[in-house]
């Protein structure tokens, strides 16, 4: 049957335009939903990728204290990619399907999750800068268009406060600390630091899907807003811990009110995005060995399921 | 990776924040049975206090009006004006009403 397309879309404009939520059994044009489908799995594969490089660490932690934040905040991340992927689900399409896409490649995860964690003071870099940038980027997202992924932005929105803090705490820590430890804190940053800027995507003129996601309230900002804001937000943060930030051409621009800061290495980002980042594979295979490595529970636990159902139909 | 083999089923989570309060809905999750999609539902949304009572529902089991039949179904509510109290001129000087 042909349905008539035209008054269902005038009423999801409607609903848009009125800064009203689109739910699941609404209709909604085909492009609104895969464009959800990418971003939203994208945003959960990256909290589930975002376990590796952390949980690297759990078992070298430094005391015990350190050692419970950090399984507390690790755990977190899967939670995290479980409230999206829940999220994703109620688009149309199966978990399984989305675990597929990520294990052959099909569908991203953010890049930022591709660089090694090679000290300690990573976790707290990673905790202060990527959590921070993540934040600018998700609070936004509280106010997305499609109502399950806004609900899962707050829930998220709430923890990773914890996960921004404990990180800052770490390398206040580290800094109270040896020469030794201070250099290493100033070490961890200078590797993160543009990477994380990259975070909130490339510049707004090659960001060919901004507009029409800015359009239909999936996105609320621009790539290019969410940096200035992120960077006028971390240099206060970052003389308070003092530490700098490896770029010759950060200042404050009285003018705009905002501080002036260097290009990212574009040419290193779509490198990244395209698989040749420091550990793009290793992040993959151990996604894909985690996964198979666990069939054996799946099944076993589907089959017990089925058998108590079978006894209790005796 | 093992192809086609069965996905756990779909429950979805309530969760009663504090007494006196319904429980609502929070998102869902994935699991062999009810039992265990308890126990998921406790990692996954209760990490922080944040229920005191959890169900979980398959989600299969659910059934849905549809958006699409919004209006007669919720039609006969609209024109039912005399439910809400505003309905009834009362005069200012009636205290407690």
């Amino acid at each position: 049957m042909q349905v008539d397309e035209a008054p269902l879309e005038k009423a999801f404009d409607a609903t848009i335009g009125a800064g009203d939520r689109i739910e699941p059994r609404d209709w909604m044009p085909e492009k609104y939903r895969q464009t959800l489908i990418r971003q939203v799995a994208q945003h959960a594969h990256s909290e589930i990728i975002g376990m590796q490089p952390e949980g690297n660490w759990i078992t070298r932690a430094p005391s015990l204290r350190r050692k419970a934040v950090l399984l507390a905040k690790v755990q977190d991340e899967a939670g995290h990619g479980l409230y999206l992927y829940s999220a994703t689900e109620t688009l149309g399409v199966s978990r399984d399907e989305l675990t597929r896409r990520l294990i052959e490649g099909k569908q991203k995860y953010s890049s930022i999750f591709n660089y090694p964690t090679l000290t300690y003071a990573d976790v707290g870099s990673i905790g202060w800068l990527v959590d921070g940038a993540a934040i600018c980027n998700q609070v936004p997202l509280c106010r997305t268009s499609y109502g399950p992924y806004g609900r899962a932005m707050i829930r998220i929105c709430k923890e990773e406060s914890f996960h921004q803090r404990q990180g800052y705490e770490l390398l206040m820590t580290m800094m109270r600390g040896t020469d030794e430890q201070r250099a290493m804190v100033q070490e961890s940053v200078n590797r993160f630091w543009w990477p994380a800027l990259m975070m909130f995507g490339p510049p707004d003129g090659d960001s060919p899907n901004t507009a029409q996601s800015m359009e239909w309230g999936i996105k609320r900002h621009t790539n290019d807003e969410l940096r200035q804001r992120f960077v006028d937000m971390s240099v206060p943060q970052a003389e308070a811990l003092g530490v700098t930030f490896p770029d010759p051409e950060l200042q404050w621009n009285e003018e705009r009110g905002s501080y002036d800061f260097g290009e990212p290495d574009w040419d290193e980002f779509w490198q990244v995005v395209k698989g040749n980042g420091p550990c793009n594979t290793q992040r993959i295979a151990h996604r894909k060995a985690a996964y198979d490595d666990g069939a054996w529970v799946r099944e076993a636990a589907l089959a017990f399921a089925a058998k108590a159902r079978a006894d209790e139909n005796d | 990776m093992t192809e086609n083999q069965a996905e756990w089923p779909l429950y979805e989570v309530f969760i009663r924040s504090k007494r006196g309060l319904n429980h609502v809905h929070v998102g869902s999750l994935h699991a062999p049975d009810a039992e265990l999609a308890l126990r998921h539902a406790r990692d996954v949304y209760t990490r922080r206090n944040e229920g005191v009572s959890i169900w979980v529902v398959p989600s299969a089991d659910i059934t849905a009006s549809s958006p699409q039949e919004k209006d007669p179904l919720f039609a006969p509510s609209g024109d039912k004006v005399y439910r809400h109290p505003t309905f009834y001129d009362i005069p200012s000087n009636v205290p407690h009403m």
